[in-house]
This record gives structure tokens, C-alpha cells and sequence, in this order.
């Protein structure tokens, strides 16, 4: 409450500033950075939400108006009314809202829940029609925070399309978010923002790499609380990296990947068993890679000495988020682990999928029999 | 290198690209401006009467009920109507009308304190022009008149009001009262972002403004009570103004119109002044406000 008497004190915030940033007519532009780091609040000067205090903000082309979904949507009134009400605050006539109506319906799958009221829609349904509501907005340019894949995998995988088609159709797309596996799946260049300011431009498989180090701190990784410290640290590095050698985030189906990390030997060793495990976003293990698999010795190591294992294979994995968990055992069974560091790199793996969670090269051969 | 950082090393900013302004209270394209001020007002009225048993018979009957409490109060009870010549004929469909007229400033302006408040998802969301809102709750207001003034003209015809050529100022009284409450709704919405002391202020204000204009108590009684001066202050209020004006065009010419309250036409310029200087500031407040709407809420 305002006391009318008291001068009222200001704290100032700066959300942002000093950003200078171009995106080219068809870019799919991503802004990364943590909570509180004035990507939204960016997203909104841009939109003209907010007024900025300094600087310029030039756009080119329809702007579409929306930054969230379902923005104006009534848990009191049926889908019908809330899409009519959605379209025509995106800015479509309400002509066009009715026009559309029933492909918006078609494409979120809720034919048959038409009427219902919103209240009773369940939250995948509301993002749904929201989703739905959203794309058919007539516009050149898109400012999208947070909303890249909504309600379930196979709505998922519907979104995702639909990205791509606006892609293809040339429009330019700014869009925050967290998840690094869409910034690296759809955008051409990504910004990292923190506090206010941009650290960093650049191709999206970097940026992400610089996000999970602003979050998760530098590399090599701390080694984690339980376990004896000194072997856990023993593990100074993880990565992957493509078939020349360069580290990567990312990495495209059928290139070559290679699991590598680096280790100081805590002690001296003989025919020490080096292993890497891959394992996917739901944290199944799709891979196991161990040094001893061909029969053969990896060799006699002393203690101190610093070395590099690198695991090579062919990325037949299908498109999701993969974590590398290196590994060092004696020799014998490999179970009791001299140094371990869970999920140490991280890698996404992008490209359409099948379904599957390996994309194994086959091949097919129909005979009548 | 992606494609687009090629294209952007060797391309220009496109000569095309215009400035981004922040969020405005009007601007943007007339036709949005309307669709959206249509939409809101359409929405809150379907959200309104929702799950209501009569619906929107409601907004008709319930100045109605106010209409027959005070009649048969102040008719029966406390005759305010008795022994004051020609000037009390029709009074129930003038106060009707003094009701009808008065309900619509008053649940518009109320409505109006809160509406961009209640509307933060919107406002911090979308860009859009932000006079939308204020302006969707003065266009649903003004159905509800519109509907509520047939049962008005009913109501006068079943008296025995005979149809008469001022009804044609109608619309100009209108015209009036609907800047007024526009002006007022841009005002108080504006100042209720940053104040939230104003909605008790205005609760307070509507109660004070129904006594000091001509809706129970007739202008008649009023100038017998009052020295000139004083007068002259009573109908500095614009509903004053209206009200009075709608008695003598739309029920009786046996109450004077509102110039003759004061003797003369020129008596009203204070309070029409007093409407555009409302509009105006209710415009000029909105329209600085408008810019920070959204950081402010």
C-alpha cells in the first residue's frame, strides 16, 4: 500500500541491457540463458509489451503478437469461443477465426470435445488447442517463450513438424527457451543471456555447451558428495566427439561419436578395465563400451599418469539427449569401480525418428513364399 | 557457419524495418482496435451470465427492483412526489429513467476501475492496443442502456407519456453521458494500476454523485433548498446535467429542461466543460500510463 505522505522508493532493475542482436529474414533465432537472465523480458520489448528505455528495436514484417499460448483463455467458456477469442487477439478477423476454426480443431485433435468448457479440459488439451490456435496466426515473424513441444510424444512430434513447416515457409522465429535439445534441433544461431547482458552468439551446439557450464559450473566436473573423493575425481574430463575430433554437443545420425574421457590414475595398475556407459534422457542404458571386450589387456599403467580412453561407434542412436558415465575398474568383472562420474557429458543426438531407440541400419527383402 | 550468419555478414538491415514502439493505448489498425474492443466486451457479457438461471434478464431486472423500492418508498412512505405541481408528473418514469441512466455510469465506472488489473494475463502477454480495455467495458455498458432504455420508453408509454419530437435529443444525451463515462472509465482504470486506493474512493464517490444529481429527489426540490450558488456547483455535475435534460425531453416538458434550471442555455457550459475536461484527462492519463501498463500491474 502507498503511504500518500512517503516519497516512494524505487529499486531499479535492469532486465536488459546492452543487447545488439540481428536476425536474418527466415532465421530460427534461440535465446538461452537461466531464470532471470531478461530473455522473456527481451522477447517482450521486442513484441512492444514493454517499452524499452534506451536503444532501438527494428523489426521487419507481420509480427505475430503472441508470447505465450492460450493467452485470453476462459476456463468459463467452450473451446469454440476461447479459440474465436485467442484468434481474434493474435490479430485474425473473426471471419478467419470461424473459417479456421474447424482445421485449428482438426489439428489439436478435439473434434469431439467442441463444446466442453474449458475447465474441464484436462492441461495437455488446453496446450493442444492453444498450439493449435497459435500457428494459424498470420505473421512473418514468431516470439515464442517456452512452447516448442506441448502435450504428449505424439503431439510432440505434430509440433515439431509444424516448426519445421514454418521453417521451410521462411518465417522467422525468436524463441526462448530451456531445453537445449530444441534450441539444437531447430535454431541457426542461439544467444546466451545472463543478468541482463549477452554473453554469447553463436551456432547453437556452442551455445548450449556454455549454457550447461553456466548451470552446472566448469569443466571438469566436481566430483559429486558420496562415494571416496579421490577416485571420483580421478575422472578429470568427459566428452563426446565427432570422427575429426571436435568435441561436439551435438551430433547428427550415422557420423561416427566417440566417447572419450580423461583420467589420472589413482594408483598403479594392471590391465585396468576402462568403460563408458551411454544412456538416454529416461536413463536406460542403450550402450555399454568396456575396454576389455575383445579379450585383449589395455595394458600396465602406474600411478599418476594421466591418460585419454576414447570409445568409438557409429551414432545409430535415434534423436534424444544421451549422458556419458566414464568409468575405471580393476582388472576382472569391472563392477567395483575405481573412479565414476554419473552422466558427465552430454550429448544430443538429432535427425527424424522411427520410433525405435536405435536407428540400426537394416535392410528388407520381401519373397512370396 | 549457419546460413543466416552469412546472409547477415554481407546483407544490410533491410531498409524496410520499422521501429518498434512500445505498448501504445491506441495505434495498430483501426479494425483490430474494434474486433478486440467487440471481443472483450462480447466475452464479458457471455461470462457475465454464465450459469445465471435468467441470465441476462438480470441486468434488466435489477435496476427494476432498485426502481421499485425507492418508488414505493419515497411515493408511499415519504411523498417527496406530493404537492409539487406539474413538475412531479410521471415521476415514476422519470425517476425509472434517472435510474436507468445512473445504473449505467455507475456499473461501467465501477467495472472500469478493475479492468485492466483483471486483465494483467492479457496486458503482460499480447501487444495490443491498451485502450481496448477500458473501451469494452464503456461498449458493453452501453447495450445494457440501450436494452434498459426500451424498458425505459415501455414503461413511459404505459403511463401515459405521449411520444413527443424531443425525443430526438436522445441520442446527443447519450452521446454526452457515453464521453463522460468513457473519459472516467480511461481515468480511474489507469490510476487503479498504480493506486488501488481508488476503488473504495469511487464506491464512495458513485454513492455521493446519486444523491447530488436528480434521480430521487427532483431538480425542483433541489433549487427550493439551495441558494443559487450552490446551484449553480449541483449542476456543475454532468449527470445532473443529463438526467435533468433526459426528464424533460423523454418524460415531461413540465420539468424544465436543464438549461431552464439555471436560466438559460449558457448555464451549461460549465458542466459540458466539465465532460471534455474528464475526457480529455481520462485520455491524456491513459495514454502515459499505457506505456508502463505492463510493468507496473
Amino acid at each position: 500500500m502507498l503511504h500518500p505522505l512517503r516519497s516512494v522508493e524505487y529499486d531499479e532493475l535492469r532486465a536488459v541491457r546492452d543487447v545488439s542482436v540481428a536476425v536474418a529474414e527466415g532465421e530460427f533465432f534461440g535465446i538461452v540463458g537461466r531464470n532471470g537472465s531478461g530473455k522473456s523480458t527481451l522477447l517482450k520489448c521486442i513484441a512492444g509489451i514493454y517499452g524499452v528505455d534506451r536503444g532501438r528495436i527494428g523489426i521487419a514484417g507481420r509480427l505475430s503478437p503472441f508470447i505465450e499460448l492460450g493467452v485470453g483463455f476462459n476456463p468459463d467458456l467452450t473451446a469454440r469461443d476461447n479459440v474465436i477469442i485467442n484468434a481474434i487477439m493474435l490479430g485474425i478477423s473473426r471471419r478467419q477465426a470461424r473459417e479456421r476454426f474447424d482445421h485449428v480443431l482438426a489439428f489439436a485433435e478435439l473434434e469431439e470435445f467442441v463444446d466442453l468448457k474449458l475447465k474441464n479440459y484436462s492441461s495437455g488439451m488446453l496446450v493442444r488447442l492453444a498450439f493449435a490456435t497459435a500457428i494459424e496466426v498470420d505473421a512473418d515473424i514468431f516470439l515464442i517463450d517456452e512452447v516448442l513441444a506441448v502435450g504428449d510424444a505424439a503431439f510432440q512430434q505434430k509440433c515439431f513438424e509444424e516448426f519445421f513447416r514454418l521453417k521451410r515457409e521462411g518465417k522467422t522465429i525468436v524463441f526462448v527457451s530451456h531445453d537445449m535439445f530444441s534450441v539444437e534441433r531447430f535454431c541457426d544461431r542461439a544467444m546466451l543471456m545472463e543478468r541482463g547482458n549477452v554473453l554469447e552468439i553463436g551456432a547453437p551446439a556452442e551455445i548450449a555447451r556454455s549454457y550447461h557450464r553456466l548451470n552446472f559450473g566448469q569443466l571438469p566436473h566436481e566430483a559429486p558428495e558420496d562415494g571416496a573423493p579421490a577416485a571420483a575425481s580421478a575422472i578429470l574430463d568427459a566428452w563426446f566427439e565427432n570422427s575429426v575430433g571436435e568435441r561436439v554437443a551435438s551430433a547428427g545420425r550415422e557420423e561416427a561419436l566417440n566417447m572419450c574421457f580423461k583420467v589420472r590414475l589413482p594408483e598403479d595398475l594392471l590391465d585396468p578395465v576402462f568403460a563408458a556407459t551411454l544412456r538416454n534422457e529416461l536413463g536406460h542404458t542403450i550402450v555399454v563400451a568396456r575396454s576389455d571386450q575383445h579379450g585383449a589387456g589395455s595394458g600396465s599403467f602406474s600411478a599418476g599418469e594421466v591418460l585419454t580412453v576414447r570409445f568409438a561407434m557409429p551414432n545409430w542412436l535415434s534423436a534424444s539427449r544421451y549422458t556419458l558415465t566414464p568409468s575405471v575398474a580393476r582388472e576382472g568383472t569391472g563392477a567395483d569401480a575405481l573412479a565414476l562420474v554419473e552422466d558427465m557429458a552430454t550429448v544430443m543426438v538429432h535427425g527424424a525418428s522411427s520410433g525405435g531407440i536405435l536407428e540400426l541400419p537394416t535392410s528388407v527383402r520381401i519373397e512370396r513364399s | 557457419m549457419s546460413f543466416a550468419e552469412d546472409l547477415l555478414a554481407h546483407a544490410p538491415a533491410p531498409a524496410t524495418s520499422r521501429k518498434v514502439h512500445g505498448p501504445s493505448a491506441i495505434g495498430g489498425d483501426v479494425r483490430r482496435f474494434w474486433a478486440l474492443t467487440f471481443t472483450l466486451a462480447r466475452t464479458e457479457f457471455k461470462l457475465r451470465f454464465f450459469g445465471s438461471a435468467l441470465g441476462y434478464l438480470w441486468t434488466l431486472v435489477r435496476p427494476l427492483l432498485f426502481f421499485g423500492v425507492l418508488w414505493l418508498f419515497f411515493t408511499k412512505v415519504a411523498h417527496v412526489n406530493r404537492s409539487k405541481g406539474p413538475s412531479e408528473a410521471f415521476y415514476g418514469a422519470q425517476l425509472l429513467g434517472s435510474i436507468v441512466l445512473f445504473t449505467f455510469f455507475s456499473e461501467t465506472t465501477s467495472g472500469a476501475v478493475r479492468c485492466v488489473v483483471d486483465r494483467e494475463n492479457m496486458v503482460r502477454k499480447i501487444h495490443f492496443p491498451r485502450m481496448v480495455i477500458p473501451l469494452s467495458v464503456v461498449l458493453l455498458g452501453m447495450f445494457n442502456l440501450g436494452l434498459n432504455l426500451i424498458v425505459v420508453a415501455i414503461f413511459a408509454l404505459a403511463a401515459g407519456v405521449h411520444p413527443m419530437l424531443s425525443w430526438l435529443e436522445l441520442p446527443l444525451i447519450i452521446l454526452g453521458m457515453v464521453v463522460f463515462v468513457a473519459g472516467m472509465s480511461m481515468l480511474l482504470s489507469a490510476l487503479f494500476v498504480r493506486f488501488r486506493d481508488i476503488l473504495p474512493i469511487w464506491e464512495v464517490t458513485t454513492q455521493i454523485l446519486l444523491y447530488a444529481s436528480p434521480v430521487i429527489i427532483s431538480v425542483i426540490t433541489v433549487k427550493e433548498k439551495l441558494s443559487h450558488t450552490l446551484l449553480r456547483i449541483y449542476m456543475l455535475n454532468p449527470l445532473a446535467t443529463f438526467f435533468q435534460q433526459f426528464r424533460h425531453a423523454f418524460i415531461t416538458h413540465a420539468t424544465p429542461s436543464a438549461g431552464a434550471v439555471l436560466g438559460g442555455w449558457s448555464a451549461l457550459i460549465g458542466s459540458l466543460l466539465v465532460v471534455v475536461a474528464v475526457f480529455v484527462i481520462g485520455f491524456v492519463v491513459f495514454n502515459r500510463a499505457a506505456r508502463h501498463i505492463a510493468e507496473n500491474l
